[in-house]
Protein backbone atom coordinates (compact mmCIF):
# COMPACT_ATOMS: atom_id res chain seq x y z
CA UNK A 1 0.00 0.00 0.00
CA UNK A 2 2.75 2.30 0.36
CA UNK A 3 1.50 3.70 3.91
CA UNK A 4 3.80 3.18 7.31
CA UNK A 5 2.02 0.27 9.41
CA UNK A 6 1.22 2.82 11.75
CA UNK A 7 -1.39 3.88 9.81
CA UNK A 8 -2.66 0.46 9.89
CA UNK A 9 -4.90 0.52 6.78
CA UNK A 10 -6.77 -3.06 6.11
CA UNK A 11 -8.09 -4.04 2.93
CA UNK A 12 -11.47 -6.19 2.57
CA UNK A 13 -11.77 -8.74 0.28
CA UNK A 14 -13.75 -6.92 -2.01
CA UNK A 15 -11.22 -4.44 -2.38
CA UNK A 16 -13.93 -2.07 -1.52
CA UNK A 17 -14.05 -0.86 1.83
CA UNK A 18 -10.75 0.41 3.84
CA UNK A 19 -10.45 0.43 7.26
CA UNK A 20 -8.34 3.46 9.15
CA UNK A 21 -7.39 3.52 12.29
CA UNK A 22 -7.64 7.83 12.99
CA UNK A 23 -5.50 8.57 16.55
CA UNK A 24 -5.06 8.17 19.07
CA UNK A 25 -1.84 10.72 18.97
CA UNK A 26 -2.88 13.69 17.82
CA UNK A 27 -3.79 13.57 14.17
CA UNK A 28 -6.81 15.78 14.64
CA UNK A 29 -8.54 13.58 16.95
CA UNK A 30 -6.63 13.68 20.39
CA UNK A 31 -6.12 10.80 22.74
CA UNK A 32 -8.87 8.95 21.39
CA UNK A 33 -9.63 6.77 18.65
CA UNK A 34 -11.74 6.78 15.61
CA UNK A 35 -12.05 3.61 13.47
CA UNK A 36 -13.75 4.55 10.21
CA UNK A 37 -14.33 2.40 7.13
CA UNK A 38 -14.59 4.17 3.90
CA UNK A 39 -15.57 2.92 0.41
CA UNK A 40 -13.76 5.54 -1.77
CA UNK A 41 -13.64 8.82 0.27
CA UNK A 42 -17.32 8.29 1.87
CA UNK A 43 -17.08 6.98 5.16
CA UNK A 44 -19.54 3.99 5.84
CA UNK A 45 -18.92 2.88 9.21
CA UNK A 46 -17.26 5.16 11.98
CA UNK A 47 -16.50 3.70 15.38
CA UNK A 48 -15.54 6.05 18.54
CA UNK A 49 -12.54 4.20 20.85
CA UNK A 50 -12.25 6.38 24.04
CA UNK A 51 -10.82 5.41 27.08
CA UNK A 52 -6.72 6.00 26.29
CA UNK A 53 -6.95 8.63 29.06
CA UNK A 54 -9.33 7.00 31.41
CA UNK A 55 -7.93 7.42 34.98
CA UNK A 56 -10.90 6.51 37.24
CA UNK A 57 -12.14 9.76 38.46
CA UNK A 58 -15.77 8.06 39.70
CA UNK A 59 -13.30 5.63 41.65
CA UNK A 60 -11.35 8.17 43.49
CA UNK A 61 -13.77 10.53 44.86
CA UNK A 62 -15.30 7.41 46.68
CA UNK A 63 -11.86 7.32 48.79
CA UNK A 64 -11.65 11.20 49.19
CA UNK A 65 -13.78 13.62 51.24
CA UNK A 66 -16.41 16.31 49.88
CA UNK A 67 -13.49 18.98 50.17
CA UNK A 68 -10.36 16.86 49.23
CA UNK A 69 -12.10 15.75 45.85
CA UNK A 70 -12.30 19.53 44.70
CA UNK A 71 -8.59 19.77 42.92
CA UNK A 72 -8.62 16.48 41.22
CA UNK A 73 -12.22 16.95 39.67
CA UNK A 74 -11.54 19.21 37.44
CA UNK A 75 -8.31 17.74 35.73
CA UNK A 76 -10.31 15.91 33.34
CA UNK A 77 -11.24 19.74 31.15
CA UNK A 78 -8.74 21.91 33.22
CA UNK A 79 -9.75 24.62 30.17
CA UNK A 80 -12.91 25.04 31.86
CA UNK A 81 -12.47 24.17 35.25
CA UNK A 82 -14.95 26.23 36.67
CA UNK A 83 -17.62 24.54 34.95
CA UNK A 84 -16.71 21.16 35.72
CA UNK A 85 -16.71 22.00 39.41
CA UNK A 86 -19.36 23.43 40.01
CA UNK A 87 -22.61 20.82 39.95
CA UNK A 88 -19.84 18.92 42.18
CA UNK A 89 -20.53 22.39 44.65
CA UNK A 90 -23.65 22.72 44.02
CA UNK A 91 -24.30 19.06 44.85
CA UNK A 92 -22.31 19.17 47.85
CA UNK A 93 -24.32 22.02 49.01
CA UNK A 94 -27.79 20.30 48.71
CA UNK A 95 -26.86 17.10 50.55
CA UNK A 96 -24.85 18.37 53.66
CA UNK A 97 -27.50 21.93 53.04
CA UNK A 98 -24.71 24.35 53.04
CA UNK A 99 -26.04 27.75 52.48
CA UNK A 100 -24.40 30.38 50.84
CA UNK A 101 -23.34 33.96 50.46
CA UNK A 102 -25.29 35.88 47.90
CA UNK A 103 -21.66 37.57 46.74
CA UNK A 104 -20.44 34.25 46.32
CA UNK A 105 -22.89 33.63 43.88
CA UNK A 106 -22.30 36.38 41.87
CA UNK A 107 -18.69 35.30 41.71
CA UNK A 108 -19.32 32.01 40.58
CA UNK A 109 -21.11 33.24 38.03
CA UNK A 110 -18.77 35.69 36.70
CA UNK A 111 -15.62 32.97 36.83
CA UNK A 112 -18.47 30.34 35.29
CA UNK A 113 -19.00 32.52 32.40
CA UNK A 114 -15.32 33.95 32.23
CA UNK A 115 -14.37 29.95 32.12
CA UNK A 116 -16.80 29.63 28.85
CA UNK A 117 -15.33 32.14 27.62
CA UNK A 118 -11.85 31.01 27.91
CA UNK A 119 -13.03 27.15 26.90
CA UNK A 120 -14.88 28.56 23.62
CA UNK A 121 -11.46 30.49 22.55
CA UNK A 122 -9.53 27.53 22.86
CA UNK A 123 -12.34 25.41 21.00
CA UNK A 124 -12.59 27.73 18.37
CA UNK A 125 -8.29 28.25 18.09
CA UNK A 126 -8.49 24.52 17.56
CA UNK A 127 -11.37 24.56 14.59
CA UNK A 128 -9.65 26.89 12.92
CA UNK A 129 -6.42 24.88 12.64
CA UNK A 130 -8.73 22.06 11.98
CA UNK A 131 -9.77 23.78 8.83
CA UNK A 132 -6.66 24.92 8.21
CA UNK A 133 -6.81 28.69 8.84
CA UNK A 134 -3.91 29.10 10.92
CA UNK A 135 -4.75 32.94 11.78
CA UNK A 136 -7.92 31.66 13.50
CA UNK A 137 -5.64 29.48 15.39
CA UNK A 138 -3.26 32.47 16.63
CA UNK A 139 -6.17 35.15 17.47
CA UNK A 140 -7.79 33.51 19.96
CA UNK A 141 -4.96 31.61 21.89
CA UNK A 142 -3.54 35.17 22.17
CA UNK A 143 -6.79 36.84 23.54
CA UNK A 144 -7.09 33.78 25.77
CA UNK A 145 -4.09 34.96 27.10
CA UNK A 146 -5.83 38.35 28.42
CA UNK A 147 -9.02 36.22 29.97
CA UNK A 148 -6.43 34.24 31.73
CA UNK A 149 -4.56 36.65 33.53
CA UNK A 150 -8.20 37.85 34.69
CA UNK A 151 -8.99 34.57 36.05
CA UNK A 152 -5.34 34.23 37.53
CA UNK A 153 -6.04 37.50 38.93
CA UNK A 154 -9.06 36.10 40.97
CA UNK A 155 -7.56 32.86 41.83
CA UNK A 156 -4.53 32.79 41.77
CA UNK A 157 -4.01 29.44 38.82
CA UNK A 158 -3.67 30.26 35.35
CA UNK A 159 -5.99 27.18 34.20
CA UNK A 160 -6.73 24.56 37.02
CA UNK A 161 -8.25 27.23 39.42
CA UNK A 162 -9.69 24.98 42.37
CA UNK A 163 -11.71 28.07 42.85
CA UNK A 164 -15.19 26.68 43.50
CA UNK A 165 -15.91 25.33 46.79
CA UNK A 166 -19.18 23.55 48.80
CA UNK A 167 -20.26 27.25 50.53
CA UNK A 168 -18.74 29.70 48.29
CA UNK A 169 -15.77 30.28 45.97
CA UNK A 170 -12.62 30.17 48.13
CA UNK A 171 -11.56 33.81 48.43
CA UNK A 172 -13.11 37.52 47.27
CA UNK A 173 -11.99 39.06 44.22
CA UNK A 174 -9.22 41.44 44.52
CA UNK A 175 -9.73 45.56 44.82
CA UNK A 176 -9.44 46.66 40.89
CA UNK A 177 -11.09 43.44 39.42
CA UNK A 178 -13.96 45.07 37.92
CA UNK A 179 -12.17 48.20 36.19
CA UNK A 180 -10.07 45.32 35.01
CA UNK A 181 -12.55 42.90 33.89
CA UNK A 182 -14.30 45.73 32.21
CA UNK A 183 -11.19 47.01 29.95
CA UNK A 184 -10.44 43.26 29.14
CA UNK A 185 -14.30 42.44 28.10
CA UNK A 186 -15.03 45.71 25.75
CA UNK A 187 -11.27 44.66 24.02
CA UNK A 188 -12.88 41.16 23.89
CA UNK A 189 -15.72 42.14 22.11
CA UNK A 190 -14.25 43.93 19.58
CA UNK A 191 -12.20 40.98 18.81
CA UNK A 192 -14.98 39.22 18.43
CA UNK A 193 -16.67 41.44 15.89
CA UNK A 194 -13.40 40.67 14.00
CA UNK A 195 -13.64 36.76 14.38
CA UNK A 196 -16.80 37.16 12.27
CA UNK A 197 -14.94 38.95 9.65
CA UNK A 198 -11.91 36.90 9.11
CA UNK A 199 -13.21 33.41 10.02
CA UNK A 200 -16.77 33.51 9.99
CA UNK A 201 -17.58 35.34 6.83
CA UNK A 202 -14.98 33.88 5.28
CA UNK A 203 -16.09 31.67 1.83
CA UNK A 204 -13.14 28.75 3.39
CA UNK A 205 -14.91 28.32 6.70
CA UNK A 206 -18.44 28.39 4.81
CA UNK A 207 -17.49 26.25 2.39
CA UNK A 208 -16.30 23.41 4.80
CA UNK A 209 -18.89 23.74 7.03
CA UNK A 210 -21.56 24.77 5.79
CA UNK A 211 -24.59 22.02 5.14
CA UNK A 212 -21.72 19.19 6.52
CA UNK A 213 -23.21 17.03 9.38
CA UNK A 214 -26.67 17.29 9.46
CA UNK A 215 -28.26 17.10 12.64
CA UNK A 216 -31.98 16.66 13.16
CA UNK A 217 -33.94 18.50 16.14
CA UNK A 218 -35.17 14.97 16.76
CA UNK A 219 -32.37 13.13 16.36
CA UNK A 220 -30.20 15.57 18.89
CA UNK A 221 -32.50 14.74 21.11
CA UNK A 222 -32.80 11.18 20.31
CA UNK A 223 -28.95 10.92 20.69
CA UNK A 224 -28.81 12.87 24.12
CA UNK A 225 -26.39 15.18 22.61
CA UNK A 226 -26.61 18.91 24.49
CA UNK A 227 -24.97 21.90 25.22
CA UNK A 228 -24.39 24.37 21.72
CA UNK A 229 -24.96 20.93 19.79
CA UNK A 230 -28.43 20.76 20.82
CA UNK A 231 -29.01 24.15 20.32
CA UNK A 232 -27.59 24.30 16.53
CA UNK A 233 -29.90 22.01 15.84
CA UNK A 234 -33.04 24.04 16.90
CA UNK A 235 -33.39 23.51 20.45
CA UNK A 236 -33.34 26.09 22.36
CA UNK A 237 -32.29 23.93 25.52
CA UNK A 238 -30.25 25.62 28.40
CA UNK A 239 -29.74 24.49 31.92
CA UNK A 240 -28.83 28.28 32.52
CA UNK A 241 -32.67 29.28 31.40
CA UNK A 242 -34.61 26.64 32.02
CA UNK A 243 -33.43 25.15 35.46
CA UNK A 244 -31.61 28.28 36.66
CA UNK A 245 -28.59 28.01 39.78
CA UNK A 246 -26.89 30.55 41.47
CA UNK A 247 -27.73 33.78 40.33
CA UNK A 248 -28.64 33.50 36.58
CA UNK A 249 -32.48 33.78 37.30
CA UNK A 250 -31.44 37.14 38.16
CA UNK A 251 -29.24 38.42 34.64
CA UNK A 252 -30.63 39.19 31.77
CA UNK A 253 -29.71 37.32 28.84
CA UNK A 254 -30.29 35.55 25.69
CA UNK A 255 -30.34 31.77 24.93
CA UNK A 256 -29.48 31.33 21.07
CA UNK A 257 -30.29 28.28 19.01
CA UNK A 258 -30.32 28.00 14.86
CA UNK A 259 -32.17 25.75 13.26
CA UNK A 260 -29.53 24.13 10.52
CA UNK A 261 -27.82 21.96 12.82
CA UNK A 262 -24.71 21.77 10.82
CA UNK A 263 -21.00 22.36 11.19
CA UNK A 264 -21.49 26.07 10.74
CA UNK A 265 -24.24 26.35 12.88
CA UNK A 266 -22.45 24.13 15.51
CA UNK A 267 -19.62 26.53 15.02
CA UNK A 268 -21.45 30.37 15.35
CA UNK A 269 -24.11 29.26 18.63
CA UNK A 270 -20.54 29.41 20.74
CA UNK A 271 -19.53 32.63 19.08
CA UNK A 272 -23.13 34.54 19.52
CA UNK A 273 -22.41 32.57 23.67
CA UNK A 274 -19.35 34.42 23.99
CA UNK A 275 -21.05 37.79 23.71
CA UNK A 276 -23.56 37.00 26.22
CA UNK A 277 -21.31 35.74 28.54
CA UNK A 278 -19.60 39.39 28.62
CA UNK A 279 -23.23 41.00 29.05
CA UNK A 280 -23.71 38.39 31.93
CA UNK A 281 -20.66 39.02 33.54
CA UNK A 282 -20.97 42.89 32.76
CA UNK A 283 -24.06 42.63 34.77
CA UNK A 284 -23.02 40.60 37.28
CA UNK A 285 -20.25 42.68 38.26
CA UNK A 286 -22.92 46.05 38.54
CA UNK A 287 -25.23 44.11 40.44
CA UNK A 288 -22.61 42.50 43.03
CA UNK A 289 -23.06 42.59 46.92
CA UNK A 290 -20.40 43.28 49.12
CA UNK A 291 -20.42 40.93 52.31
CA UNK A 292 -18.53 37.32 52.72
CA UNK A 293 -17.65 35.13 50.08
CA UNK A 294 -17.80 31.70 51.78
CA UNK A 295 -19.69 29.79 54.72
CA UNK A 296 -16.87 28.60 57.45
CA UNK A 297 -16.93 24.59 56.96
CA UNK A 298 -15.55 21.88 59.27
CA UNK A 299 -12.69 20.14 57.67
CA UNK A 300 -15.01 16.94 57.00
CA UNK A 301 -18.35 18.29 55.82
CA UNK A 302 -21.37 15.79 55.62
CA UNK A 303 -25.04 15.18 55.54
CA UNK A 304 -27.46 12.65 55.74
CA UNK A 305 -27.76 9.42 53.73
CA UNK A 306 -29.44 11.04 50.41
CA UNK A 307 -28.36 12.04 46.95
CA UNK A 308 -28.47 14.90 44.76
CA UNK A 309 -28.60 15.41 41.07
CA UNK A 310 -27.26 18.68 40.44
CA UNK A 311 -26.84 20.39 36.57
CA UNK A 312 -24.69 23.31 35.40
CA UNK A 313 -24.54 24.39 31.37
CA UNK A 314 -20.39 24.28 31.38
CA UNK A 315 -19.45 25.39 27.61
CA UNK A 316 -19.67 21.86 25.97
CA UNK A 317 -23.28 21.71 27.36
CA UNK A 318 -25.05 20.43 30.24
CA UNK A 319 -22.58 18.85 32.85
CA UNK A 320 -24.56 16.81 36.00
CA UNK A 321 -22.96 15.09 38.96
CA UNK A 322 -25.19 12.64 40.71
CA UNK A 323 -23.45 12.26 44.06
CA UNK A 324 -25.24 9.48 46.62
CA UNK A 325 -24.00 10.05 50.22
CA UNK A 326 -24.18 7.38 52.89
CA UNK A 327 -23.89 9.89 55.79
CA UNK A 328 -20.14 9.64 56.04
CA UNK A 329 -17.74 12.37 55.56
CA UNK A 330 -16.68 10.50 51.79
CA UNK A 331 -19.22 10.01 48.69
CA UNK A 332 -20.37 6.68 48.28
CA UNK A 333 -20.76 7.39 44.75
CA UNK A 334 -19.71 10.07 41.97
CA UNK A 335 -21.20 9.61 39.11
CA UNK A 336 -20.05 12.70 36.37
CA UNK A 337 -22.29 13.03 33.08
CA UNK A 338 -19.98 15.07 31.40
CA UNK A 339 -21.28 16.71 27.35
CA UNK A 340 -18.43 15.33 25.70
CA UNK A 341 -19.38 11.56 26.96
CA UNK A 342 -22.99 12.78 25.41
CA UNK A 343 -21.72 13.41 22.35
CA UNK A 344 -20.21 10.47 21.27
CA UNK A 345 -23.74 8.68 19.42
CA UNK A 346 -24.10 11.75 17.40
CA UNK A 347 -20.29 11.52 16.08
CA UNK A 348 -20.92 8.42 14.73
CA UNK A 349 -24.45 9.15 13.45
CA UNK A 350 -22.84 12.10 11.58
CA UNK A 351 -19.88 10.22 10.11
CA UNK A 352 -21.62 7.87 8.26
CA UNK A 353 -21.99 8.70 4.82
CA UNK A 354 -20.36 11.62 4.95
CA UNK A 355 -16.59 12.66 3.21
CA UNK A 356 -13.58 11.53 4.97
CA UNK A 357 -12.40 15.45 4.46
CA UNK A 358 -15.55 16.21 6.25
CA UNK A 359 -14.62 14.33 9.15
CA UNK A 360 -12.12 17.16 10.75
CA UNK A 361 -15.32 19.52 10.70
CA UNK A 362 -17.37 17.55 12.06
CA UNK A 363 -15.16 16.11 14.99
CA UNK A 364 -14.33 19.36 16.20
CA UNK A 365 -17.82 21.01 15.60
CA UNK A 366 -19.44 18.11 18.33
CA UNK A 367 -17.01 19.74 21.17
CA UNK A 368 -16.06 16.58 21.95
CA UNK A 369 -12.82 16.25 24.50
CA UNK A 370 -11.46 13.10 24.93
CA UNK A 371 -10.37 13.45 28.68
CA UNK A 372 -13.79 14.89 29.84
CA UNK A 373 -15.25 12.18 28.08
CA UNK A 374 -13.13 9.32 29.69
CA UNK A 375 -12.83 10.61 33.60
CA UNK B 1 -33.28 19.89 51.13
CA UNK B 2 -32.27 16.41 51.16
CA UNK B 3 -35.70 14.41 51.45
CA UNK B 4 -34.00 11.31 51.44
CA UNK B 5 -32.49 12.42 55.24
CA UNK B 6 -34.81 9.86 56.50
CA UNK B 7 -32.65 8.83 59.74
CA UNK B 8 -31.74 11.77 61.42
CA UNK B 9 -28.50 9.86 62.65
CA UNK B 10 -26.51 12.72 64.11
CA UNK B 11 -23.83 12.36 61.17
CA UNK B 12 -21.01 13.45 63.51
CA UNK B 13 -20.97 10.46 65.61
CA UNK B 14 -18.64 7.75 65.06
CA UNK B 15 -18.34 6.32 62.03
CA UNK B 16 -18.85 2.80 62.71
CA UNK B 17 -22.19 3.41 63.95
CA UNK B 18 -23.52 5.61 61.33
CA UNK B 19 -22.53 3.25 58.21
CA UNK B 20 -24.97 -0.04 58.78
CA UNK B 21 -27.46 2.26 59.16
CA UNK B 22 -26.93 4.25 56.04
CA UNK B 23 -26.52 1.15 54.22
CA UNK B 24 -29.85 0.70 54.11
CA UNK B 25 -32.43 4.03 53.46
CA UNK B 26 -35.27 2.81 51.59
CA UNK B 27 -36.49 0.80 54.21
CA UNK B 28 -38.29 3.94 55.70
CA UNK B 29 -38.27 5.96 52.71
CA UNK B 30 -42.26 5.94 51.81
CA UNK B 31 -43.47 5.97 55.12
CA UNK B 32 -41.44 9.68 55.69
CA UNK B 33 -42.19 11.22 51.99
CA UNK B 34 -45.64 11.05 51.88
CA UNK B 35 -46.69 13.46 54.25
CA UNK B 36 -44.03 15.69 52.67
CA UNK B 37 -45.65 18.09 50.68
CA UNK B 38 -45.10 17.76 46.98
CA UNK B 39 -44.83 20.61 44.90
CA UNK B 40 -48.09 20.75 42.07
CA UNK B 41 -45.83 19.94 38.63
CA UNK B 42 -44.69 16.93 40.35
CA UNK B 43 -47.72 15.59 41.58
CA UNK B 44 -49.45 15.00 38.51
CA UNK B 45 -46.37 13.44 36.91
CA UNK B 46 -46.40 11.06 39.87
CA UNK B 47 -50.34 10.88 39.19
CA UNK B 48 -49.79 9.90 35.68
CA UNK B 49 -47.56 6.99 37.06
CA UNK B 50 -49.64 5.66 39.85
CA UNK B 51 -52.23 5.58 37.49
CA UNK B 52 -50.36 3.32 34.95
CA UNK B 53 -48.66 1.53 37.21
CA UNK B 54 -50.54 1.48 40.04
CA UNK B 55 -48.03 -0.50 43.21
CA UNK B 56 -46.05 -2.11 40.82
CA UNK B 57 -43.67 1.21 41.51
CA UNK B 58 -42.10 2.60 44.66
CA UNK B 59 -42.10 6.64 44.56
CA UNK B 60 -38.01 7.06 46.28
CA UNK B 61 -38.63 11.28 46.71
CA UNK B 62 -40.01 13.97 44.93
CA UNK B 63 -38.51 16.97 45.71
CA UNK B 64 -38.88 20.16 43.57
CA UNK B 65 -37.62 19.23 39.55
CA UNK B 66 -36.27 15.92 40.65
CA UNK B 67 -38.33 12.89 41.43
CA UNK B 68 -37.67 9.34 41.19
CA UNK B 69 -39.44 5.82 40.85
CA UNK B 70 -37.64 2.59 41.86
CA UNK B 71 -39.11 -0.06 38.97
CA UNK B 72 -39.26 -4.05 39.02
CA UNK B 73 -36.91 -5.45 36.14
CA UNK B 74 -40.11 -6.85 34.40
CA UNK B 75 -41.62 -3.90 34.06
CA UNK B 76 -38.53 -1.32 32.95
CA UNK B 77 -39.23 -1.31 28.84
CA UNK B 78 -43.33 -0.38 29.60
CA UNK B 79 -42.81 2.53 32.31
CA UNK B 80 -39.58 3.71 29.62
CA UNK B 81 -41.89 3.72 27.10
CA UNK B 82 -44.91 5.49 28.75
CA UNK B 83 -42.16 8.43 30.42
CA UNK B 84 -41.04 8.37 26.80
CA UNK B 85 -44.13 8.52 24.89
CA UNK B 86 -46.69 9.40 27.08
CA UNK B 87 -45.09 11.64 29.62
CA UNK B 88 -42.72 13.15 27.32
CA UNK B 89 -39.29 13.19 29.20
CA UNK B 90 -37.51 12.15 26.02
CA UNK B 91 -33.27 12.88 26.57
CA UNK B 92 -31.33 10.68 28.43
CA UNK B 93 -28.81 12.04 30.91
CA UNK B 94 -27.13 9.54 32.57
CA UNK B 95 -26.88 6.05 33.95
CA UNK B 96 -25.35 5.20 36.98
CA UNK B 97 -24.49 2.19 38.22
CA UNK B 98 -24.44 1.91 42.61
CA UNK B 99 -23.42 -1.06 44.34
CA UNK B 100 -24.36 -2.41 47.29
CA UNK B 101 -22.59 -4.75 48.65
CA UNK B 102 -23.89 -5.02 52.03
CA UNK B 103 -27.35 -5.78 50.59
CA UNK B 104 -26.07 -7.69 47.77
CA UNK B 105 -27.87 -5.05 45.25
CA UNK B 106 -26.81 -3.23 42.36
CA UNK B 107 -28.79 -0.29 41.75
CA UNK B 108 -29.06 1.12 38.20
CA UNK B 109 -30.07 4.64 38.34
CA UNK B 110 -31.34 6.31 34.54
CA UNK B 111 -31.64 10.27 34.77
CA UNK B 112 -33.98 11.58 31.74
CA UNK B 113 -34.57 15.07 30.78
CA UNK B 114 -37.21 16.61 29.08
CA UNK B 115 -36.30 18.93 25.66
CA UNK B 116 -39.96 19.55 24.13
CA UNK B 117 -42.63 20.05 26.75
CA UNK B 118 -42.13 23.65 28.50
CA UNK B 119 -43.31 22.53 31.75
CA UNK B 120 -41.00 19.85 32.49
CA UNK B 121 -38.28 20.73 30.38
CA UNK B 122 -36.42 22.25 34.14
CA UNK B 123 -37.22 18.51 35.52
CA UNK B 124 -34.74 15.71 35.56
CA UNK B 125 -37.18 12.54 36.24
CA UNK B 126 -35.10 9.43 37.48
CA UNK B 127 -35.85 5.56 38.00
CA UNK B 128 -34.05 3.08 39.59
CA UNK B 129 -33.65 -0.55 39.21
CA UNK B 130 -32.28 -3.06 42.19
CA UNK B 131 -30.77 -6.20 40.39
CA UNK B 132 -29.40 -9.20 42.07
CA UNK B 133 -25.35 -8.53 42.49
CA UNK B 134 -24.13 -11.97 41.64
CA UNK B 135 -26.19 -11.86 38.40
CA UNK B 136 -27.28 -8.39 37.39
CA UNK B 137 -29.25 -8.45 34.15
CA UNK B 138 -31.75 -6.02 32.87
CA UNK B 139 -33.06 -5.72 29.66
CA UNK B 140 -31.42 -2.87 27.84
CA UNK B 141 -33.30 0.54 26.64
CA UNK B 142 -31.53 1.24 23.70
CA UNK B 143 -35.46 1.06 22.01
CA UNK B 144 -36.62 3.60 23.71
CA UNK B 145 -33.88 5.83 24.12
CA UNK B 146 -31.25 5.55 21.53
CA UNK B 147 -28.71 7.76 23.51
CA UNK B 148 -28.16 5.13 26.45
CA UNK B 149 -26.01 2.57 24.36
CA UNK B 150 -23.32 4.56 25.44
CA UNK B 151 -23.73 4.51 28.73
CA UNK B 152 -25.02 1.25 29.29
CA UNK B 153 -21.86 0.32 28.39
CA UNK B 154 -19.91 2.30 30.59
CA UNK B 155 -21.97 0.37 33.60
CA UNK B 156 -21.37 -2.81 32.20
CA UNK B 157 -17.88 -2.76 32.16
CA UNK B 158 -17.69 -0.77 35.30
CA UNK B 159 -20.31 -2.46 37.47
CA UNK B 160 -20.88 -6.07 35.22
CA UNK B 161 -24.35 -5.39 34.57
CA UNK B 162 -25.77 -7.55 31.78
CA UNK B 163 -27.86 -5.19 29.50
CA UNK B 164 -29.99 -8.56 27.42
CA UNK B 165 -30.58 -6.99 23.88
CA UNK B 166 -27.56 -4.77 23.70
CA UNK B 167 -25.93 -4.65 20.23
CA UNK B 168 -22.46 -4.48 21.78
CA UNK B 169 -21.55 -5.06 25.12
CA UNK B 170 -17.89 -4.63 24.92
CA UNK B 171 -14.81 -2.53 26.76
CA UNK B 172 -15.52 1.34 26.22
CA UNK B 173 -13.02 3.05 29.00
CA UNK B 174 -11.16 0.37 30.48
CA UNK B 175 -7.87 -1.56 28.38
CA UNK B 176 -9.03 -4.34 26.54
CA UNK B 177 -7.00 -6.80 28.58
CA UNK B 178 -9.00 -5.76 31.50
CA UNK B 179 -8.89 -9.07 33.97
CA UNK B 180 -10.14 -8.24 37.30
CA UNK B 181 -13.43 -7.59 38.34
CA UNK B 182 -15.26 -4.28 37.40
CA UNK B 183 -13.49 -1.33 38.82
CA UNK B 184 -16.48 0.17 40.09
CA UNK B 185 -17.63 -2.27 42.41
CA UNK B 186 -16.98 -1.63 45.91
CA UNK B 187 -14.90 -4.67 46.53
CA UNK B 188 -12.61 -3.65 44.00
CA UNK B 189 -9.94 -1.42 45.57
CA UNK B 190 -7.36 0.83 44.40
CA UNK B 191 -3.85 -0.15 45.00
CA UNK B 192 -2.26 1.46 48.19
CA UNK B 193 -5.33 2.48 50.05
Amino acid sequence: MGLPPSMQVEESEEGRILTISVGPQHPGSGHFRLVVKVDGDIIVDADPDPGYVHRGEEKMCEYRNYIQNIPHLERPMIADSCGILYPFCLGVEEIANIPVPERAKYIRVIMAELNRCIFELYWLGIYGIFLGHSTMFMWPMGDRELLIDLAEAATGARVTHAYFVPGGVRNDLPENFKERAFRQLDYFKHRLDQYKDIFYNNPLFLDRTKGVGVLSAQDAINLGVTGPVLRASGVKHDIRKIEPYDVYDQLDFEVYSMNTGDSYARAYVPLLEMYESINIIKQALEKMPSGSVRTKLGPNPRGPAGESFKRVEAGRGELAYYLVSDGTAKPYRVKMSVPSFRQIPAMSYLLKGSKLADMPAIYWSLNYWPVEADR
Amino acid sequence: MSSQGDQPEEGSQAKAEAKPEAAKPEAAKPVVQKPVEIPALEKGIIEKFTGRFGDKIKLVYAKPKRIRFNVKTEDVLDFARFLHDEVGFDQPISVAGVDYPKENIIEVVYHIGCCTKPEYTSSVFAFGLKLPRNDPKMPTLIPVYGGVEYHERETFEMLGVIFEGHPRLERLLLPEDWADIPPLRKDFSIKGR
